[in-house]
């Protein structure tokens, strides 16, 4: 038997998405902007695709901008707001604990002189909304915060946080990065106050190379990609049809009933916590209560094991995890988010995450737990002396 | 016909005496593998003392110029035009075209060397030289003749048919794989040990390899990184046979039995051993390791020797004398660097001491190892049973 345990790094394609990927790919296989017959039937699945989706966020369908995934929807959304609204100032306020995918943006707008705050999380990673309060000014572009943290799934209070810059910074417009939200949590931008929002399809069980960009009604936005001005010209390129097809359905399954789902897995990260506490010296990182902490993201330091030692023995068991966060694990990097949490040795470099999905089974987690159980005492054995 | 080939030129194993004919068909062998994966269908073929490859038709020439550039034995080899005899005046022409064709600036130097290797040519040799000289001057005013020092020599030998070729290409030098035995290669994922089976494989040596892999110490993209190094090496060295040998259990027997600053040097010993074992099975006369001295702990003088004392099959280690800085450039001049530098942990940390004992005494690690006895024996029979091999 095997645990498939890292959804947060990908997720497995549903049937659904298979198929519709497939019937794009061989059927639908036109280009949206040929004139004829076969372009105006994958146009046809290109605008049902961004219906399809709009509904999941009660958006509108011209809010909606099919992208290559996660990263370009950052990309897009961040170097695409301060560009388009320079007027409002060069000020830009962003969390010590965002993904590559964002930091690594607001570190290149610091180089072209942007003052960009990185605001402080507590220890579960909730960002200071007093630090945001503080930070927003009436100078602020823009802000980009994610909703629920990649490697340690906290909650972030992305409506108090709106409200904040509702009120210090009414020009600022406000990005989330949902890649790991979507799909599991209920998301009402509009409602929210929320102008920019990333999603990326293959965390939905939706294929890879395909996400969006919800776009606000009137934001203005300075398209990164130029071309043949496809998606009324603000992300150019032969729309991704078969990646547009399987997206639009993952996300109509993923968006059908949230709670439900959050109810399920929420009962398996519970099984796994107390699996896991007989084991001495185990901290579960982010945060603390049901409203802080994603169900699907949960965090394990284990002192006295190496992360990848860990991971690689887990693996030899059938359990699949992270080390850290997925994306740096063939970097020895140190995770800047765990760091922000003020994680030191002997649990830095201890840290697995066990991400679970709507397919994920108690079996599954039972299967981690046993497997767990019996590797760590061993591996803590063997430490550098 | 109108067809190009190559004719190759082989230094040492010209003056092997009566053995000749089993290097020159090593090399045939060798060319025939390295042209293999080459565009086009080749022919080789050995005849009055050469060694040609033959395309027939048409062929991707910089692919197969890359391909031979890398075969162990060959020092030059030269892209020939070859004609058939259809009189003086249509050799002239061919010869006018191929200057035409390969050089691009015609004002050179040169000199005709003619062969006549069939004695009823109409014309004798020195004949052709100076009418064919006479010729060139003619058609390419540009150039001029210069019989002691030409900047470019350009040969045509008369057989049954003619070949015509003036461009030399070096070769890299060596001896056919194939020629001078077998050895087992210590191969792990660093920059020094496929440089060592390169260089040994450049001998005319046959190369096996064996790692040592220590999951879930070591990681499977570690296991695939050796295996792309020994791709990468195979281009040189020919088909390889890779012995994966999970250590794991040795490691950690070492571990939990023996002082610290000697796991580096007991590990090594053991894997002398293990490599020792697959050699001997497969007739290899030695074993290679990448080891240059005081590189690092485990390669001082004194750490050597007592690696050494755990193999009794000779272990060459050609790299032994090099500076770092040497056996990096020699990696990328192969085309392992690349991988060698990718970072997936090949030796956890967690089994290298922290200060590493750099002056062992033979006696003492001998003496550490008997701790193991009655519980390594076990383990070490495990990892032969279980080996995987890797056909490369």
């Amino acid at each position: 038997m095997e645990a498939y345990l890292d959804n947060a790094a990908t997720t497995r394609c549903s049937e659904k998405v298979v198929h519709a990927v497939t019937e794009a790919m061989t059927g639908t296989f036109g280009n949206p902007s040929s004139m004829h017959r076969k372009g105006m039937e994958a146009e046809q699945i290109v605008k049902v695709a961004k219906q399809t989706v709009a509904k999941t966020l009660r958006a509108k369908e011209k809010e909606i901008f099919f992208t290559s995934g996660g990263t370009e929807s950052n990309n897009l959304a961040i170097f695409g707001a301060v560009q388009a609204n320079q007027r409002v100032g060069k000020r830009v306020l962003t969390t010590a604990v965002e993904h590559p995918a964002v930091r690594n943006p607001m570190k290149a707008l610091q180089e072209q002189g942007y003052e960009v705050v990185f605001l402080p999380v507590d220890e579960q990673g909730l960002v200071s909304l007093e630090a945001l309060r503080e930070a927003a000014n009436e100078e602020t572009v823009l802000v980009s915060m994610m909703a629920v943290n990649n490697e340690i799934g906290t909650v972030e209070p992305i409506e108090a946080a709106a409200a904040v810059i509702r009120e210090q910074s009414p020009k600022a417009l406000f990005h989330v990065d949902a890649i790991q939200a979507y799909g599991k949590r209920m998301l009402t931008p509009e409602k929210t106050g929320i102008d920019l929002l990333s999603v990326s399809g293959h965390k939905i069980h939706g294929p890879k190379g395909v996400g969006f960009l919800y776009v606000r009604e009137k934001t203005k936005l300075t398209p990164q990609i130029l071309g043949g001005g496809q998606q009324g010209g603000m992300r150019s390129g032969t729309e991704n049809v078969p990646g547009i097809a399987g997206l639009a359905a993952a996300a109509e399954e993923c968006c059908t009933g949230v709670l439900e789902k959050e109810a399920k897995v929420r009962a398996l990260r519970a099984q796994l916590i107390e699996g896991l506490k007989a084991l001495p010296d185990l901290l579960i990182n982010g945060g603390k209560s049901d409203e802080t902490a994603s169900p699907y993201i949960t965090s394990v330091s284990v002192s006295g094991v190496r992360s990848e030692v860990l991971l690689h023995a887990l693996e030899d068991e059938g359990v699949y995890v992270s080390a850290g966060s997925a994306c740096a694990s063939n970097k020895p990097a140190v995770s800047e988010t765990l760091k922000a949490i003020g994680l030191t040795e002997p649990y830095l470099s201890a840290t697995v995450r066990f991400s679970f999905s709507k397919q994920t089974t108690e079996e599954e987690v039972a299967l981690a737990i046993d497997a767990m159980q019996q590797i760590v005492p061993k591996l803590r054995k063997y430490t550098r002396r | 016909m109108n067809y190009q080939s190559f004719l190759i030129k082989y230094g040492e194993i010209g003056i092997k005496g009566k053995n000749r004919y089993l290097f020159e068909d090593a090399l045939v062998n060798q060319i025939r593998f390295a042209l293999k994966d080459v565009d086009g269908t080749f022919h080789v073929r050995k005849t009055d003392g050469r060694i040609f490859a033959e395309a027939d038709g048409a062929f991707d020439h910089d692919g197969a110029v890359e391909a031979l550039s890398k075969v162990f034995g060959i020092v030059r080899f030269c892209p020939v035009k070859v004609i058939a005899d259809e009189g003086f005046e249509a050799l002239s022409e061919a010869v006018c075209a191929h200057i035409e064709e390969t050089y691009e600036k015609k004002d050179f130097s040169f000199k005709v060397e003619t062969r006549r290797a069939r004695k009823n040519y109409p014309k004798q040799s020195m004949e052709v030289n100076a009418d064919l000289g006479e010729r060139i001057l003619e058609t390419f005013p540009e150039t001029r003749v210069d019989v002691h020092t030409p900047e470019v020599r350009i040969h045509v030998e008369i057989r049954n048919e003619i070949s015509i070729y003036s461009q030399e290409i070096e070769g890299p030098c060596g001896m056919p794989v194939g020629t001078s035995g077998k050895a087992m290669l210590l191969l792990s994922g660093g920059i020094d040990s496929p440089v060592a089976g390169y260089m040994t494989a450049k001998r005319g040596v046959t190369i096996e390899a064996v790692y040592f892999h220590a999951p879930p110490y070591t990681s499977d993209r570690a296991k695939q990184k050796v295996i792309d190094l020994a791709k990468i090496i195979s281009v040189y060295t020919g088909p390889m046979k890779l012995y994966v040998v999970n250590f794991t259990d040795i490691q950690l027997a070492i571990y939990e039995h023996c002082p610290h600053d000697e796991l580096t040097i007991i590990m090594r010993r053991f894997m002398m051993q293990i490599a020792e074992h697959f050699a001997k099975a497969d007739d290899c006369l030695g074993l290679i390791t990448g080891e240059s001295i005081g590189q690092v702990a485990s390669q001082t003088m004194q750490a050597l020797f007592c690696t050494d004392d755990a193999a009794t099959l000779p272990v060459y280690r050609p790299l032994i004398a090099f500076d770092k800085q040497d056996i990096v450039h020699l990696s990328e001049q192969i085309g392992t660097y690349e991988t060698s530098i990718l970072p997936y942990e090949d030796c956890c940390t967690i089994f290298v001491a922290k200060h590493p004992v750099t002056k062992p005494r033979l006696e003492r690690i001998v003496l550490s190892e008997q701790k193991l006895d009655g519980i390594v024996e076990p383990l070490v029979e495990k990892a032969l049973a279980d080996v995987e091999i890797v056909e490369i």
